[in-house]
């Protein structure tokens, strides 16, 4: 019944009483059940991707009325395991004049980097890495990494593509990472700790519908972070053919790959834990396995929401892109962050303690600071000058229009 | 010697010979990743000494901002790849006695204060460490006021930054 119930931890135990009745001292015993605890979850998240990959083209498909993958398997289900057998066997080309070590290394960063948020996911009431007591600080620092792994593959590379697409990506990522953190504290503000496992255990109410302005302007930094259309500029392969990765050939590009797809994911697994309540449900706490099913399903709406969302809009333009943030998004997060703290303090100090009395009071001001926002949006957009794309006489390449004339 | 013992000594040898590289690496990117090996074996030394939040923002700021920053500077200038020139001048004969000279003297002070022989004790598990540290940051008997002008001096660097870097040509203009 317990293995039913909760069979991650009821394994964990029986590895613990395995390696204990060896005759190991407690130290290794610690240290070997965390290697092996730790290698299963990044071997499985990593599997996990295949199946993302094909779940992403047989969604993308469908939206843009094709079939997506259906020859190999039911569904075309085997389809990713061809396309990484192919990737696996493909030639290493390294390109003449790249910096060896920041070109080898950028791969490495951009796959651990979104690995190690791993560790700090509660996944269920008892199915966690390890309870961090800084654990939103830790997966913004590991973030952090992964720009890192960009920027090195970008000029790593000796391409001015691969350049242009790492200061596109810098640009855009610290620009985001800005709002996403003010609005990560709302969070934070609301239950009283940085730890995930903390922040999960708080939310009687899950706090997308305590603040749900906090969470849209997380959810769109978030998306901006992983680099999802619209702001798939890094990889625009119409402007800048593939960004930082076009030097990498075989699996040094397959790491930029799963990178990406494990990054959205991941993201997906955040905002399920910081705003939708994580494990949170009926029955939860009793029967761990139960919770796990609850958070796979709200991690999987928000992972179709940034799926949905990514196949059917146009990316930005740059200067959009980075007005957006600046000018909006950060703006609103903080008067948001700001006006939160202030009511919420006056409210506790008032003697208002219950969330059921303070939460109408939020959503009016989410409501109210959600409406400025739309506001300031719509009088930008009929303030600005629209350029004017067709017009007068331009010039073509035709031959008399060269100012060197052939003779 | 405890294992923590044999794990800081390694983490201390390597931060001091990145921090060696950084000074000595012949292409200035490569300095500036040898600084962020070095800015990792900080925030090890800080996760060794149990203070999980500041080997966390170690890493975000130092790494994840400046780090970054500086690798950003770097790529804006010119003959980045190309190795030009010597990497010592000639005075770097004085420049090295007067770093050997400072440490000295800053081993010579810390030796004589007592917390230095203090032996290190683990903490009690479960210790709220983060909270602690926010509530000395806004208690006004503590670190409100120190807390407080770090953000004035903070507030005055960005409008600064923001008065040198506005184009005036443009705002004239409108």
């Amino acid at each position: 019944m317990d293995f039913l119930k909760d069979p991650v931890t009821f394994l964990a135990n029986q590895l613990v009483l395995w390696l204990t009745g060896l005759g190991l001292p407690e130290g290794v015993v610690r240290f070997l059940s965390f290697s092996i605890g730790a290698a299963i979850l990044a071997t499985s998240s990593l599997l996990f991707v295949i199946f993302l990959i094909w779940f992403e083209r047989k969604l993308i498909g469908r939206v843009q009325d094709r079939l997506g993958p259906n020859r190999l398997g039911p569904f075309g289900l085997f389809q990713p395991f061809a396309d990484m057998l192919k990737i696996f066997t493909k030639e290493y080309v390294t390109p003449s004049g790249v910096d060896p070590v920041p070109y080898n290394l950028a791969p490495v960063l951009a796959v651990s980097s979104v690995m190690a948020i791993w560790a700090v996911i509660p996944f269920a009431n008892t199915i966690y890495g390890v309870d961090l007591d800084v654990g939103v600080v830790f997966v913004l620092a590991v973030g952090g990494l992964a720009q890192l792994g960009i920027i090195l593959a970008g000029w790593g590379s000796n391409n001015k593509y691969a350049l242009l697409g790492g200061f596109r990506a810098l640009a855009q990522l610290l620009s985001y990472e800005i709002p996403m953190v003010i609005t990560l504290l709302i969070p934070v503000m609301l239950a009283g700790t940085l730890s995930l496992t903390g922040m999960v255990t708080a939310q009687d109410v899950p706090f997308v519908a305590v603040a749900p302005l906090a969470a849209l302007i997380f959810f769109i930094a978030n998306l901006a972070e992983v680099s999802r259309a619209p702001f798939d500029l890094p990889e625009a392969d119409s402007e800048i053919v593939a960004g930082f990765n076009i030097e990498y050939s075989g699996l040094k590009f397959g790491f930029f790959y799963v990178a990406e797809f494990l990054h959205g994911f991941t993201s997906a697994l955040l905002f399920a834990t910081v705003f939708l309540g994580g494990w949170r449900g009926p029955l939860a706490e009793e029967i761990p396995i139960l919770g796990f099913i609850y958070f796979a399903i709200k991690t999987s709406l928000v992972y179709l929401t940034i799926l949905l969302v990514d196949a059917t809009v146009p990316r930005f333009r740059i200067d959009q892109l980075l007005n957006f943030s600046w000018k909006l998004l950060t703006p609103l997060a903080l008067a948001l962050l700001v006006a939160m703290a202030l009511v919420d303090r006056a409210m506790v100090g008032m003697g208002v303690e219950s969330i059921w009395i303070r939460l109408p009071v939020f959503l009016a001001l989410n409501a109210g600071l959600f409406a400025a926002g739309a506001y300031f949006l719509d009088r930008a957009r009929r303030r600005a000058p629209r350029p004017v794309v067709s017009g007068g006489p331009r010039p073509v390449a035709r031959p008399e229009n060269f100012t060197m004339q052939p003779k | 010697m405890t294992s923590l013992q044999i794990v800081f000594l390694i983490i201390a040898a390597v931060t001091l010979a990145s921090a060696v590289m950084v000074v000595t690496a012949r292409r200035l990117m490569h300095a500036a990743l040898w600084l962020i090996l070095t800015l990792l074996g900080v925030a090890a030394v800080f996760a060794t000494l149990q203070a999980n939040f500041f080997a966390v923002v170690q890493v975000l700021v130092y790494i994840g901002a400046i780090a970054i920053l500086i690798i950003f500077a770097i790529m804006m200038t010119r003959e980045v790849m190309s190795v030009t020139g010597p990497r010592l001048n000639r005075g770097w004969g004085w420049a090295a006695a007067a770093a050997a000279g400072g440490l000295a003297g800053l081993v010579a002070v810390l030796s004589t204060w007592q917390g230095f022989q203090t032996v290190l004790e683990p903490l009690p598990s479960g210790s709220v460490g983060v909270g602690a540290l926010g509530e000395a940051f806004l208690d006004p008997n503590r670190f409100a006021v120190p807390f407080e002008v770090a953000s004035v001096l903070l507030v005055a660097a960005m409008v600064g930054a923001i008065y040198i870097a506005v184009d005036r040509k443009v705002v004239e203009e409108q």
